[in-house]
């Protein structure tokens, strides 16, 4: 078994009005910044996954997503795993 | 009418609930999110507004998973009639027994004032006394509470909404006209309650617990009450 560390990126979907992120662009064109645009504002999740493989624990993860870290109603997300630093567990 | 009303970690109406529902005489349990059972003889559950668990990861999503939800779920799956109000239509969207979610309001503000309310379908359980007609459709005055009730869902889902009549209710002005303008944050079509497909279910954002008595401003919240306990007593009634 090995430990890898899960990055999980939630944003609302596509289709919906990310109220957020629009008013922080507003401020941004305020502040003299007017090359910026398109700013989305979502959640980062990390967690820490034992699994035999990256493929494993890839899976593990999607479903956390789809069961409980999600909600696909509203939100897209994605997923990177990384073997975790501190190395192999028995 | 017997009627359960959850207590979740962090509701904050349960109390207000359980004296509104109560009003008519109705008994009313308290329920614990603990409880793997509900009391037997329950006409009516009702799922508090508040901030179940914090509203930690999304409005709802961890009540949705509390042990007294198997229950609720598998009630409403019996026919038994579910009302959720605020964190409770949150918590009932999150658990799939309503299409749709709650999200953020449209200018990411809390809001917490008196809203208009149309009654756009008089044939459910919690509207059947209101005396709402689609020539004269009846208009409440309930006060809302949330940060995020934007009701958003998918296009087919809405379609269907609209197609089967179970937009239960609609931000409207005072004098029933649906407008941008009585839109408090931003939900889809002015949708404030929906009912699901058989129509025992039912999530409102709007507090009618807090609208029980001309004293506290209105006394509106009431009429789905007593719509309720009249529902009960007919199909009471009818079975015996």
């Amino acid at each position: 078994m090995k430990t890898y560390t899960a990055h999980v990126t939630v944003t609302l979907r596509r289709s919906i009005l990310d109220v957020q992120g629009k008013t922080v662009e507003h401020a941004l064109h305020s502040l003299h910044m007017p090359s910026l645009t398109n700013v989305r504002i979502g959640k980062h999740i990390e967690v820490d996954v034992m699994a035999p493989d990256s493929e494993t624990a890839q899976q593990l993860i999607d479903d956390a997503c789809q069961k409980l870290l999600t909600n696909p109603v509203m939100e897209d997300y994605s997923i990177s795993i990384t073997e975790s630093s501190t190395g192999v567990t028995a | 009418m017997n009627v359960g009303v959850v207590t979740f970690p962090g509701s904050n109406c349960d109390a207000d609930a359980r004296w509104a529902a109560g009003l008519d005489g109705s008994t009313v349990h308290k329920l614990w999110h603990k409880d793997t059972s509900l009391p037997t003889g329950l006409d009516l559950v009702i799922l508090p507004g508040g901030f179940s668990y914090g509203d930690y990861l999304r409005t709802g999503a961890i009540a949705r998973f509390s042990p007294i939800m198997n229950e609720v779920i598998s009630f409403a799956n019996r026919g038994g009639l579910v009302m959720g109000i605020c964190n409770g239509f949150q918590i009932l969207c999150e658990a799939g027994l309503l299409p749709g979610a709650l999200i953020r309001n449209s200018d990411l503000s809390f809001i917490c004032k008196d809203v208009y309310l149309r009654v756009e379908n008089d044939s459910t359980p919690f509207t059947i006394s209101t005396g709402s007609s689609s020539q004269q459709p009846t208009v409440l005055r309930i006060p809302i509470a949330h940060g995020e009730g934007r009701y958003t869902t998918s296009d087919a889902d809405l379609r269907r909404l609209e197609d089967t009549g179970r937009v239960v209710f609609r931000y409207c002005d005072p004098d029933g006209t649906v407008s941008e303008t009585s839109n408090p944050n931003g939900s889809m079509k002015n949708i404030a309650g929906i009912v699901n497909d058989s129509g025992n279910v039912l999530g409102m954002m709007p507090h009618p617990e807090r609208a029980a008595n001309d004293l506290i401003g209105s006394a509106d919240g009431l009429t789905i009450f007593r719509s309720l306990a009249a529902f009960v007593e007919r199909t009471t009634a009818a079975t015996v």
